[in-house]
């Protein structure tokens, strides 16, 4: 089967590049071991999120926060975005004082998104907060997403452009014939000039078929969820000096998330959670939210998920092959950024240059 | 990560019961975690605390389970009554909620005995109050002497809804009309395995004295039924059926406000399936179940099933494949040889196998129809939790969620509190159909546990189980 590009990896980067690539008339075939979004982006916390960045990833999420406020225009669903605000809270004038040159570095390089607030102002926008807490930054119009619609979402629309998905194509190896990437699978070869590696948690596989290795790690974040509750809180809420990310969706769930990681098999495809590290995440839940003392949890999950070294992804055209481009690594918050590496990716194909400052990315930042 | 403990035993039915029995008795340290506040499980729920009157009431078959517990009791097997089970991994940690107190306990070996649950139907009207499953009503009837009003509609496939039936007559409930499911070509199809079932004891002359006493009582039984629907606004009011009767078919209406439906009996299997076991789709059973050996042994080390939760075969086969599974872990640990594990447990062997073969009988002749595994009519509300119907399952399907665990991503089905345990083998069913696949190709949703809901502070304050 030949395409004009052929991508590797059927979650939200691949199908954003797919869409993108589609949207300018290219024939793109996406070849997926499982089926779209499995994996991590299926299953992740669905974070919109410019508040406390990376400094290098900062200009790409305020694109993508663009993006995400009219997702319709571009795929056609409003993808469940809510656009609620997010809170980092300050316990403590430790944790302020951290804020506070937080936001005096992103003022400085032109950013005004991250807002410092006070004590009144934390406690108008989280009123279930417990009383200790001494101040935030805060981003209005941050927010969140379900993954697997907005998954299901782009993945709609680049089909009805001509997108073709090949599902349960686990990639065996690559092969470089003529001008021609050859991707051989456990069911067919495809054919293409052009090859693109958004392979999650299993990039650093492709990597080495490509021979240009990278220090992936794979790391399975765990969240829970809560039984429905009136609805009682608006942003997302995360601290300076704790793992936490808690949110509550629009079904009234409160979903809880902080980095903690399960046990994974990388064969079987499979996570265990460790009940141990959610409970040091539920004490985390209680200090800042004590009325979700009796709160039931009725399930917890796990997803697998690329953590590069330096946690910032690797965007860019590989530094080994020409015609073969990668985007994956986003070290668990990736979500947000996936429209705009999308838009990106397409640039970098078809124009071979991005409109936005992607060099910090770089595969080569690994080979030196 | 707390306390190691050398056997633990979920659950005390009869296999969980008789693997505890077993095991003791021949030196291990063997835990019981049981659910319940009194050791029986479902099919004795209660026994040791049955009042005389009841206990006749409820027929001589009930009253095997006080011998079993009297055994459990004379062992030295520790029990842990009270306690949920809230999670089982791979490595043998078990998750437990005991006096209120969560907390991890690591197991050198594994029985999981946790049983049966009836299997979900959904049909239009299941969820009006006043519809409620047999099962649990006969557990009212063994727990608190609790029966329905008079006037009762019974329906379903199986012994069970003709033995509750026979319950109520004997305790003076009077029962509108038994509503028998399996299509009448079942009986052809059993008919073969007919010769064989009777050498297995008394199951069918069993069946045989509770129709007949039906009879006398005036409880019509009505067979060749299909098209179940409840009835009614606010609470049941009506039940309404498709009657097939020589080759015409008409609806029929019986005013009621109680329903109780029973559709056979499936393997409880979020436990195996959140350890990683291996389970397969059984034919003759219609139902998924954890692969094991004779022993009991699953493909993850140090875990064995036994009873019910192995695959269906009642309360009797579930003592013997208890006691096959606690000689194995006992030759496992060394305490007895392979020999004497073969020797002891040849007589359990024996038995399972004579009566393994009734069940092909029942099997086939209980049969359920594809009309009441695939929902037909769209508007069939079938995850209850999150309000999902078949036709939007239908649609999901349709749109490229082609798996169960997709349809819940996309849906939520299966993602309200009940863990997806109502709706999960019908999502798979309608998967498959939609596919136009066989359902054996589909596994039932991923388990994400808590198996059962924890609080926030209960997992907050996760420690050390008390000795």
């Amino acid at each position: 089967m030949k395409a004009d590009v052929a991508i590797v990896g059927g979650g939200l980067m691949g199908t954003s590049t797919a869409l993108h690539l589609a949207m300018s008339g290219q024939k793109v075939i996406v070849v997926e071991k499982n089926s779209p979004g499995r994996h991590a982006s299926g299953v992740n916390a669905g974070g919109l999120r410019r508040l406390n960045r990376d400094l290098a990833e900062i200009p790409l999420s305020v694109v993508a926060a663009q993006m995400w406020q009219d997702i319709y225009s571009l795929v056609g669903s409003d993808c469940d975005v809510k656009l609620s605000g997010q809170v980092r809270v300050a316990e403590n004038a430790a944790d302020l004082q951290k804020l506070e040159e937080r936001a005096a570095l992103v003022s400085s390089l032109g950013f005004d998104r991250e807002e410092l607030i006070d004590r009144d102002r934390l406690y108008q926008l989280v009123p279930a907060l417990a009383p200790h807490c001494v101040g935030g930054l805060y981003t209005a119009g941050d927010g969140f997403a379900r993954p697997y619609h907005a998954l299901t979402a782009f993945r709609l629309k680049a089909e009805s452009l001509g997108v073709k998905y090949r599902t349960g194509c686990q990639v065996t190896g690559l092969e470089r014939l003529g001008n021609c990437w050859r991707v051989v699978t456990n069911q067919a070869k495809f054919d293409a000039p052009i090859l693109v590696n958004c392979a999650g948690a299993w990039a650093g596989q492709i990597c080495a078929y490509l021979d240009e290795p990278v220090p992936l790690k794979i790391g399975a974040p765990m969240m829970m969820v809560t039984e429905r509750l009136p609805h009682f809180l608006d942003p997302v809420v995360g601290a300076v000096s704790r793992k936490l990310s808690f949110k509550q969706m629009q079904n009234g769930t409160v979903l809880i998330g902080g980095g903690y990681l399960a046990d994974h098999d990388m064969e079987k495809e499979t996570t265990e959670i460790d009940f141990t590290k959610l409970s040091e995440s539920s004490q985390t839940v209680l200090a800042l939210f004590p009325r979700m003392a009796e709160v039931r949890i009725v399930r917890t999950w796990a997803g697998l998920e690329a953590f590069m070294p330096d946690r910032i992804p690797v965007i860019g055209s590989s530094a080994k092959h020409p015609n073969v481009y990668h985007a994956f690594g986003f070290s668990a918050h990736g979500f947000q950024l996936s429209p705009v590496v999308g838009r990106i990716m397409s640039e970098l194909i078809l124009n071979n240059k991005s409109s936005l400052r992607i060099e910090p990315f770089s595969i080569q930042r690994f080979q030196s | 990560m707390g306390d190691s403990y050398q056997l633990v035993i979920i659950g005390a039915g009869p296999g969980g019961l008789c693997a505890a029995t077993t095991a003791a008795n021949l030196g291990l340290d063997v835990t019981v975690l049981d659910e319940q506040p009194s050791p029986g499980g479902q099919i004795y729920r209660g026994i040791s605390n049955t009042p005389d009157d009841r206990l006749a009431l409820l027929g001589a078959d009930y009253q095997h389970g006080a011998d079993l517990v009297e055994a459990f009791s004379a062992s030295k097997a520790n029990y842990w009554p009270q306690t949920n089970v809230w999670s089982l991994n791979s490595r043998r940690q078990i998750g437990i909620l005991r006096h209120g107190q969560a907390s991890i306990i690591q197991a050198e070996r594994v029985i999981v005995a946790s049983g049966a649950m009836e299997r979900p139907v959904p049909f239009l009207g299941w969820t009006l109050p006043g519809v409620m499953y047999a099962g649990a009503a006969q557990i009212l009837l063994k727990t608190a002497g609790v029966v329905p009003a008079n006037g009762t509609v019974i329906a379903g496939t199986g012994p069970l809804p003709l033995l509750v039936a026979w319950q109520y007559l004997r305790a003076g409930v009077s029962v509108k009309a038994v509503l028998e499911f399996s299509p009448r070509s079942n009986l052809w199809r059993a008919a073969p395995h007919l010769p064989k079932a009777l050498v297995a004891g008394d199951y069918i002359s069993r069946g045989l004295k509770y129709t007949l006493d039906l009879n006398k009582g005036g409880v019509p039984i009505y067979y060749g039924i299909s098209g179940l629907q409840a009835q009614g606004h606010d609470r049941i009011e009506a039940v309404e059926y498709g009657w097939d009767t020589l080759g015409s078919s008409r609806r029929e209406t019986i005013v009621t406000n109680s329903l109780l439906v029973h559709f056979g009996v499936i393997p409880r299997i979020n436990l195996t399936k959140s350890a990683g076991c291996h389970h397969i789709w059984d034919r003759g059973q219609q139902c998924w179940r954890p692969q094991v050996d004779k022993w009991g042994n699953t493909n993850v080390p140090g875990i064995a099933v036994v009873g019910d939760s192995a695959g269906i075969g009642g309360a009797r086969s579930a003592e013997h494949s208890g006691r096959l599974a606690a000689l194995e872990v006992a030759r496992s640990l060394h305490t007895i040889d392979t020999q004497q594990r073969d020797l002891q447990g040849q007589e359990d062997l024996k038995w399972i196998g004579k009566d393994l073969r009734v069940r092909p009988f029942l099997e086939a002749l209980y049969r359920l129809p594809d009309s009441l595994l695939v929902p037909p009519d769209d508007k069939t509300l079938v995850c209850r939790c999150e309000e999902i119907s078949a036709g939007q399952i239908r649609q999901a399907v349709r749109e490229g969620h082609a798996d169960p665990d997709r349809v819940k991503f996309y849906l939520r089905c299966g993602m309200g509190p009940c863990q997806g345990r109502q709706c999960a083998p019908a999502v798979a069913q309608i998967v498959a159909a939609e596919n136009l696949r066989p359902v054996s190709d589909y596994t039932t949703f991923r388990v994400r546990p808590p198996i059962r809901p924890l609080s926030i502070a209960q997992l907050a304050n996760l420690g050390r189980a008390e000795e």
